[in-house]
C-alpha cells in the first residue's frame, strides 16, 4: 500500500509557517495563512504528483493564499506602521543614525518578490528553478530579485556606519525616498 | 548577513507546533473517513455509474 501523502503534511508545518512569516511579517496572519492552505492543501491532495517535491507544492498553495486574501489584511495592518516609519525617518536619533540597524527592519522594507526570493533560496533551501517554479516566474527574474533583495539589506544595514554623526538633510531625504521607493 | 535570515526561518521552522494545525489535519481526516464511509455505502446500495 502506497503511503498517504497527506501524512506528510504535518511534517511541513513548520517551514510552512517560517514562510508564511517571512510574507505577512505577522504570526497571526502567518497562522491563518497556514491554516488556510493546509485545508487547501488537503482538499486537492490528489493534484499533488506523488515523488514530487511536496515541500514545493505547499510553498506555492501558501503563495497564492497570500497573494489572493492575505496581502490584503497585511495592508491594512502596515498603513498604521508605514505612518510611523514616515515620523521615524524625519527624526533621526540623538546621535543622528537612522534606526535602520536592526536585521527585522531592514527585511520589512524589502517588496514581497524580494522577501519571498530570499527566503525561498536563502533559508527554505530552494534551488533558483525550484524558487522559479514555486513563485511562476523565470530563473533569471529571481537569481534578480535575490540580488536586489541582497544589495538592499545591506544598503540598509550598512547606512548608519557610513553616515557621519550628524546627518545632513540631504543625507535623510535620500534615505526616506529611497525607502519609500521600495514599498 | 544570510544567517540572520536563516536564524529567523529556523526559529519559527523549529517551534512547537500550535495544536491548532494538529486538531486542524486531524478534522480533515475524520471528515474524509466519513465521506469515505457513505460513500462505500452509496456505491454498494447501486451498482450503476
Amino acid at each position: 500500500m502506497t503511503p498517504d501523502p497527506r501524512d506528510e503534511l504535518v511534517e511541513h508545518l513548520g517551514s510552512m509557517r517560517a514562510f508564511a512569516m517571512s510574507l505577512t511579517r505577522n504570526s497571526a496572519l502567518a497562522d491563518d495563512m497556514v491554516q488556510d492552505a493546509l485545508v487547501k492543501a488537503w482538499s486537492n491532495i490528489d493534484r499533488f504528483e506523488k515523488g514530487t517535491n511536496m515541500r514545493a507544492w505547499l510553498f506555492t498553495i501558501l503563495r497564492n493564499t497570500y497573494y489572493s486574501h492575505h496581502r490584503k489584511r497585511k495592508r491594512e495592518v502596515e498603513d498604521i506602521d508605514d505612518e510611523l516609519a514616515g515620523q521615524l525617518a524625519q527624526k533621526p536619533d540623538h546621535d543622528g543614525r537612522l534606526q535602520m540597524r536592526d536585521f527585522n527592519t531592514a527585511f520589512d522594507q524589502l517588496n514581497d518578490e524580494q522577501r519571498e526570493a530570499l527566503v525561498l533560496v536563502g533559508a527554505g533551501g530552494f534551488s533558483y528553478e525550484e524558487a522559479a517554479e514555486t513563485c511562476g516566474v523565470a530563473v533569471g527574474t529571481i537569481k534578480s530579485r535575490v540580488n536586489r533583495a541582497r544589495s538592499r539589506l545591506t544598503e540598509l544595514m550598512e547606512m548608519d556606519e557610513d553616515e557621519p554623526i550628524e546627518a545632513t538633510d540631504g543625507v535623510t531625504v535620500g534615505v526616506v525616498a529611497t525607502s519609500r521607493s521600495a514599498a | 548577513m544570510e544567517r540572520n535570515l536563516k536564524r529567523a526561518y529556523e526559529d519559527v521552522a523549529q517551534q512547537e507546533l500550535p495544536s491548532r494545525f494538529t486538531d486542524l489535519l486531524a478534522q480533515l481526516k475524520d471528515a474524509d473517513a466519513k465521506t469515505a464511509r457513505n460513500t462505500d455505502a452509496a456505491s454498494e446500495a447501486s451498482d450503476d455509474a
